[in-house]
């Protein structure tokens, strides 16, 4: 009897053992991991993967086959159909392949009659789908047009988002205040939720309504001294600050490392250039949400709605889910070009492009030295001589390096080959006020000889 | 130079694990022996490699000399001098003196006759700097994932491993080893108030027991761990924090690529609740 209780007991324990190592286990990886060096060795600033988990993600990342190319001359499509508002100019192919792509982005099921009611005219606009529509074909023509800081010449088409679902997967809504909110210590101060949108930490849950909407939080909220002299910014606005840059990094499947050297996150030298691109990557949806999506509140049913009656609002993982570009940075823009450029009567909200600005020269440089050559002195002379015959124009000065030697002294050498440069413009009769020394994103290149230049720039 | 009164009855022969008699002999006060010799030997050509690798960088600041780790290009495999190979021979200089170091400390320990509880302890710490430089950097693959030598630069490389984990402070072995860290600070301040305390009466009064020790400690805790226990308890809280803070950056990468809050995740999804 006591034989087989102690072998019950050590059954029960082993059993509890297990099920404890399984559980431990179960919330771990295991190497191979692959890892991408994002700055300088040693540095720490590395992103970390596990091949295993990306695997799944580029199929969720393939971008669909384009529908085969169409004549852009032919009767416009204003001419031919009534109630075009924003894609007119095209020619009447053009604007059929690009309903049908769109159809097949956002409502593969129900094709037309997502926007279009059967029985209906085609210029009819009584279905709230269709007004939305149109005016997501304006912001996405605005983003591709004036948001070029942010989505480059990749570009976004209805599909960076939608992939095929009528709402985009990724979408924020206010969330409602805690029913205990104004009682005793029901207040949560929205934290604690272990919510999804902060990778499950203990951080604000709702900080997106603070930097993606109207009246945004200061983002930056450290002080510029060692010391403490006069930055009223609270520990509460600095959690705010990691909610958002939490969200970031799941929405964008990175690390803090992927923007920031964290010596000092506030310090733009450094750091990597992304950092720029997520800057205004925030302000571009900002904008998104404030002049295209938020004044759409009133045509949503209220099924549409979240639980405070705001609508569905766009933030970083609303077009990169889980990805550092979306759709890995294949550009669908490029076989629709229609929605990169601002279209039709009354879309015509995009300034006009400034010319490529162009290049004046190119100063070349011996390793390591910054004296310039009488070939340099040449190109020099041409450039003021350029310059000075428009008035408007002022001149950007970029100094380069090779990889051979430090890094420090790089920067330094750069900076002195711009000097030299500023120096012989100045010679040659160019104002110091035309002149604009602009320190480049990638000061060191390769190790050929242009990689030991000046660039001069006209700027306006 | 002259030996303390009390000296004498340590100078024993014998106790060595490689060499035998060969270097069995003092220098002044320093006994010398097998790993003496090799951890000199280690020692100064890797403070050497240090200081050339100091002349050939930008700078003599002693707060932002950096001797960086090899890119991650080169895998697990040699790095040109001047880009990470010199860290790679510092490394394997640095393992050896700190292995010749407790390995001296063993045979010092067997001449003496007493526990190997130094060598041992000193085991631990050697065991994080391995785990850091060569221990995680085989599991993730490349020499670059160690940390820089350099007084600023290393802990730059610690803030910015840690926020490739968005918070590092959700690592669960993190928070033991910083509860371990923190506990052993306190049981080390109990101990040395009592010691100080207790040694050091006022005018007139003896000495106190550690009779007395406990007894002031059953009055106000509740327990005392009494005079021998107290080592055993500060030893094993030393130990344990070296150990989980080396667990704890083992599993950051190897084990886990994502957010630490997010490993939580196990918890919030246990069926109990969820």
């Amino acid at each position: 009897m006591m034989r087989s209780n102690s072998g019950f007991f050590r059954i029960v324990s082993l059993a509890t053992a297990a099920l404890a190592a399984g559980t431990l286990l179960t919330g771990c990886e295991r190497p191979p991991i692959d890892s991408v060096q994002h700055g300088f060795r040693g540095t720490g600033m590395v992103q970390v993967y596990n091949p295993r988990i990306l695997v799944p993600e580029t199929y969720k990342n393939v971008v669909p086959d384009p529908l085969p190319a169409v004549p852009s001359d032919g009767p416009k499509a204003k001419d031919a159909y009534k109630n075009v508002q924003v894609l007119g100019d095209l020619s009447v192919a053009e604007f059929t392949r690009l309903m049908v792509a769109i159809s097949q982005w956002v409502a593969p099921n129900e094709q037309c009659s997502y926007c279009h009611a059967p029985g209906e005219d085609f210029s009819s606009d009584s279905m709230y789908t269709k007004v939305v529509a149109r005016r997501m074909i304006q912001m996405t023509q605005a983003i591709n047009s004036r948001w070029t800081s942010h989505v480059a010449q990749t570009g976004v088409t209805c599909y960076t988002c939608h992939r095929g679902n009528h709402n985009p997967a990724e979408v924020w809504y206010r969330a409602p205040q805690h029913p205990q909110a104004t009682r005793g210590l029901g207040n949560d101060a929205g934290q604690n939720k272990a919510a999804a949108n902060v990778g499950l930490a203990s951080l604000p849950y709702d900080a997106l309504r603070e930097y993606l909407s109207t009246n945004p939080q200061e983002i930056r909220n450290n002080g510029a001294t060692a010391l403490p002299t006069g930055n009223r910014a609270s520990i509460k606005q600095a959690e705010f600050t990691y909610s958002l840059m939490m969200h970031m990094s799941d929405g964008l499947g990175v690390n803090c490392t992927y923007c920031h050297n964290t010596q000092n996150f506030a310090q733009w030298e450094g750091g990597p250039p992304q950092r720029v691109t997520a800057w205004h990557g925030i302000r571009m949806a900002r904008d998104i949400n404030v002049t295209y999506i938020e004044p759409l509140t009133p045509v949503f049913p209220a099924a549409r709605l979240g639980p405070t009656g705001d609508v569905a609002k766009v933030n970083c993982a609303t077009c990169h889910q889980g990805a550092y570009k979306p759709l890995y940075g294949v550009s669908m823009l490029r076989d629709y070009p229609q929605l990169g450029r601002v279209t039709g009567a009354t879309g015509a909200t995009g300034r006009a492009a400034a010319p490529p600005p162009g290049v004046l020269g190119r100063v070349l440089f011996d390793t390591g030295r910054s004296e310039l050559s009488a070939a340099a002195r040449a190109e020099i002379e041409k450039a003021a001589k350029a310059a000075m015959a428009d008035a408007s124009v002022k001149i950007a000065l970029s100094g380069f390096t090779d990889r051979t030697g430090n890094p420090q002294a790089n920067l330094e050498l750069a900076r002195n080959r711009a000097v030299a440069v500023r120096d012989a413009l100045t010679a040659a009769g160019v104002p110091v006020a035309r002149i604009d020394m602009r320190k480049p994103e990638f000061v060191i290149g390769g190790a050929d000889a242009n990689s030991r230049r000046v660039d001069l720039v006209a700027a306006r | 130079m002259a030996m303390l009164s009390f000296e004498r009855k340590y100078r024993v022969r014998g106790g060595t694990l490689v060499g035998g008699d060969l270097f069995d002999f003092w220098i002044g006060p320093f006994w010398v022996g097998f790993f003496g010799v090799t951890t000199l030997f280690f020692s100064i050509v890797g403070t050497a490699l240090i200081l050339w690798g100091a002349a050939m960088g930008p700078t003599w600041n002693i707060w932002q000399i950096n001797i960086a780790p090899p890119d991650l290009k080169y895998g697990l495999g040699l790095a040109p001098l001047l880009e990470g190979g010199l860290w790679q021979l510092i490394t394997v200089c640095a393992i050896g003196a700190f292995c010749s170091w407790a390995l001296r400390e063993v045979e010092i320990c067997r001449k003496l006759g007493m526990g190997y509880h130094v060598p041992f302890g000193f085991a631990f710490a050697i065991g994080a700097y391995v785990t850091l430089v060569v221990v995680r950097p085989v599991l993730l693959g490349a020499w670059g994932h160690g940390f820089p030598y350099g007084i600023f630069s290393h802990l730059d490389w610690v803030s910015n491993v840690g926020y490739q984990y968005l918070h590092f402070h959700y690592n669960p072995a993190h928070m033991i080893a910083i509860t371990f860290f923190f506990t052993c600070t306190f049981a080390l301040s109990l101990h040395g108030g009592l010691v100080l305390s207790a040694t050091n009466p006022p005018k007139g009064q003896a000495v106190k027991t550690p009779e007395h020790e406990d007894t002031f400690f059953r009055d106000t805790i509740g327990y005392s761990i009494g005079t021998l226990g107290i080592h055993r308890l500060g030893l094993f809280l030393a130990l344990s924090a070296v150990f989980w803070s080396a667990v704890c950056i083992v599993i950051s990468g190897p084990f886990w690529t994502r957010g630490w809050p997010e490993w939580w995740g196990w918890w919030l999804n246990l069926p109990i609740w969820s």
